[in-house]
């Protein structure tokens, strides 16, 4: 398989962000948006050739997709240690550049229309190119340093976007803590890809990877407060991983990145950013579950499984619709951890694994959906607030179905894509752990309740009188909702067992009946629940909202997350720990400083004084010494 | 060879003669002067060079031929000297050692 090409459609979003980053002014803004999408079509095409060629035409041998790798060494630390960049197929890379072209070839097409008459038109087309770019790399990447190279690509690009309306102090703030809090987590990140390179000799995937490699069979070889090194690094690339998808602990800059236009909520959030932890930890998958009988696996299951609870809680009681999608895929990003967590490696046991990448897959087209919905939406209200919302359905009917779509599907409504993927996933949990499997379905019953609470408060309930009244977008931007409506129908069916799996060899899954039965009632008693108390407009919501008084509370602020954080930087660190740190280095290391450098023009100021500048002076010390010298050598020298 | 005369007595003078030079260049203030003074330096070389020759080998030119040189330098380098004093001079109106510190910033 030639594998030459592949390097273009990273490329071509680069060159796009180049040639309108550097003409910005220079550009009109209609015809930035066509060089944009444009730029991106051709990925995509390219994209869908590779999959073409990878998964029906030379992937596989012997049944086995093959790992299909191209590089060049870039840096050489030691004999064995060296970094390479280059581009790594395999079933996961081909699938994610599936979906991060579709959607975001769908963001570019949605944005034409989203951001007409914006000042910075051209400078957003831009930063959307970098933003791919970054992913594709990282998607693309063959070893730990490269993908850790474009992990921070697409920190900085969020950054850029989310503080995208950089006028507005709020947007700021948002991009700034994103920015720092995954930041923090890359820390971790960086720190368990040197424990990696030093322990193993190698940062290349394929060699970590191999089962029989001497990574996985010498993971005991060091140990560190009873657990291996190993699994400490794979803690720590967890901690990044989880930092970029916002698990619990470090979910707090999620909902507040929702400052950033709606595209790039829908970007960030269906198919780049967010997802790259969940990659990275499949990536790795085999280390994870190999290492010291998969003991770092259990920590990923674990936080997945209670980030997905948590923020499902969260986001029933959030009156923005935005920060309710962004909490519903931190929730679904807990779910595909937890898919990861309880997999096994060989056969039908990598079901978990299976069904994680399925759910990325599926949940990037109806999140994006639900994302430029809500997009459309708040382009015809002008308004982030379900209040100044309702019975939205008469004015915009393909916003109305295409968001119902997206949102049966999340919910898990047989037989749209996410019914699939979910299912798998609980499947899978329920092998594993019951306790895990119990939290999945109830999620998956929060999930159904509150993306119906969030569609019957848009589209139904109030009869708002509208100062103006809300219209359909343009084409431009309905068309890749539609778009993207069809393939949150028809994801579903993609055979995925067949093509990604963790040992790479396909297998058959088959639906499981009574588990899949429960889910979707599961799911159809949440959606009944939300038509209960949101279809119409009733006072049901407040009187439960009394019955749960202190828990409401606490549950719409997010249970003080914003707060605790804030209280253990500014009150611990910044005044115990950074003050005196500041003393310090005012005073003391500062101070010693100024005292060399103060010396030292004294001492040179004295050594000026001593010269005369007169010709004369100099002649004498000359031929002063001359003398000196000479009467040593006659008279003492004369041994 | 000059009969009468041994080479003691005209190294003697030379010595004396450069001696006085290098005195002068040392205690003199005016550039003119120290000029002059590395002159009596070098005469008192060029003179050595003349007599060493013709009391060791008196066959032979090159001392002579030597000195020669040294008296085409000397003159060379008195006028490249003396240029300098005078553009100094055009500057500060001043041939004096004490004013030329100016020189040193």
């Amino acid at each position: 398989m030639n594998l030459n090409y592949i390097i273009l459609i990273p490329i071509i979003p680069l060159a796009v962000f180049l040639l309108l980053g550097i003409f910005n002014q220079k550009i009109k803004p209609g015809v930035s948006g066509y060089v944009g999408v444009l730029g991106l079509t051709v990925s995509a095409i390219l994209s869908f050739y590779t999959a073409y060629q990878y998964f029906f035409a030379h992937g596989k041998v012997d049944g086995v997709y093959q790992t299909l790798v191209s590089k060049t060494t870039w840096m050489n630390f030691t004999d064995t240690l060296s970094i390479d960049m280059g581009v790594l197929i395999d079933p996961i890379s081909v699938m994610m550049l599936i979906v991060v072209s579709v959607v975001s070839l769908m963001v570019h097409i949605y944005s034409r229309g989203y951001m007409k008459g914006d000042a910075g038109y051209t400078k957003f087309f831009a930063f959307l190119g970098l933003f791919t770019f970054s992913m594709f790399g990282l998607v693309l990447a063959t070893n730990l340093f490269q993908i850790y190279i474009f992990w921070e690509l697409v920190g900085v690009s969020s950054y850029l976007l989310i503080g995208y309306y950089y006028t507005k102090p709020s947007a700021v703030a948002a991009a700034k803590k994103a920015f720092i809090v995954t930041r923090f987590a890359d820390l971790g990140f960086l720190i368990g890809i040197l424990t990696v390179g030093y322990y193993t000799g190698t940062f290349d995937f394929e060699t970590l990877n191999n089962p029989e490699g001497s990574a996985i069979l010498n993971w005991a070889s060091t140990s560190f407060m009873g657990l291996s090194a190993l699994t400490w690094a794979l803690i720590l690339i967890f901690i990044g991983g989880a930092g970029k998808s916002a698990m619990f602990p470090l979910h707090i800059w999620l909902p507040d990145a929702m400052e950033g236009p709606t595209p790039v909520s829908a970007l960030i959030h269906a198919a780049t950013m967010v997802v790259a932890g969940v990659y990275l930890v499949a990536r790795l998958f085999p280390m994870y579950y190999f290492v010291e009988h998969g003991f770092a696996l259990n920590i990923v299951a674990v936080v997945g499984a209670f980030s997905s609870l948590f923020a499902a809680i969260i986001a029933i009681t959030q009156t923005d619709i935005k920060r309710v999608l962004a909490f519903s895929t931190m929730s679904q990003l807990g779910y595909m951890m937890l898919g990861l967590g309880v997999s096994g490696y060989e056969g039908h046991d990598g079901v978990g694994y299976m069904a994680s990448m399925f759910h990325l897959f599926t949940h990037a087209m109806f999140k994006a959906l639900l994302f430029l919905g809500a997009g459309s939406v708040i382009h015809a209200v002008h308004s982030n607030y379900l209040k100044d919302m309702g019975s939205l359905r008469k004015h915009m009917p393909i916003t109305n179905i295409t968001f119902l779509i997206a949102a049966l599907a999340i919910a898990g409504v047989p037989p749209l894509a996410g019914f699939w993927s979910k299912d798998e996933i609980l499947v899978a949990a329920f092998e594993h752990n019951k306790l895990i499997y119990f939290v999945g379905l109830f999620v998956a019953g929060l999930t159904a309740f509150y993306m119906f609470r969030l569609y019957f408060g848009i589209f139904w309930g109030k009869d708002t009188k509208y100062k103006h009244a809300p219209h359909e977008s343009p084409l431009s931007m309905t068309f890749p909702l539609i778009v993207l409506a069809v393939l949150s129908v028809v994801g579903g069916f993609v055979p995925f067992s067949e093509f990604v799996t963790p040992d790479k060899v396909g297998f058959e899954a088959h639906l499981n009946y009574p588990l899949a039965g429960v889910a979707v009632l599961v799911g159809v008693i949440g959606i009944a629940l939300a038509w209960v108390f949101y279809k119409k407009e009733n006072n049901l919501s407040d009187r439960l909202v009394k019955v749960f008084g202190m828990f409401y509370k606490w549950t719409y602020n997010k249970f003080y997350f914003d707060e605790i954080y804030l209280f253990v930087t500014k009150k611990i660190l910044f005044k115990r720990v950074s003050a005196p740190a500041a003393w310090f280095d005012r005073h003391v290391v500062d101070g010693t400083m100024n005292v060399i450098g103060n010396s030292t023009v004294s001492a040179s100021k004295k050594i000026k004084g001593m010269q005369s500048g007169k010709i004369q002076d100099y002649a004498f010390a000359f031929i002063g010494g001359v003398v000196v010298i000479a009467l040593v050598f006659i008279y003492l020298w004369t041994v | 060879m000059i009969f009468g005369v041994s080479i003691y007595e005209l190294l003697t003078v030379t010595s004396i003669i450069f001696f006085i030079g290098v005195y002068g260049f040392i205690t003199r203030k005016n550039l003119i002067s120290i000029l002059i003074s590395i002159e009596l330096v070098l005469n008192a070389s060029v003179v050595n060079f003349v007599v060493i020759n013709k009391y060791l080998y008196p066959d032979m030119l090159q001392g002579v031929v030597f000195s020669i040189f040294i008296i085409a330098v000397a003159a060379a380098e008195t006028a490249l000297a003396v240029s300098i004093i005078i553009n100094l001079y055009r500057q500060i109106s001043s041939v004096e050692v004490k004013d030329i510190e100016v020189m040193k910033h």
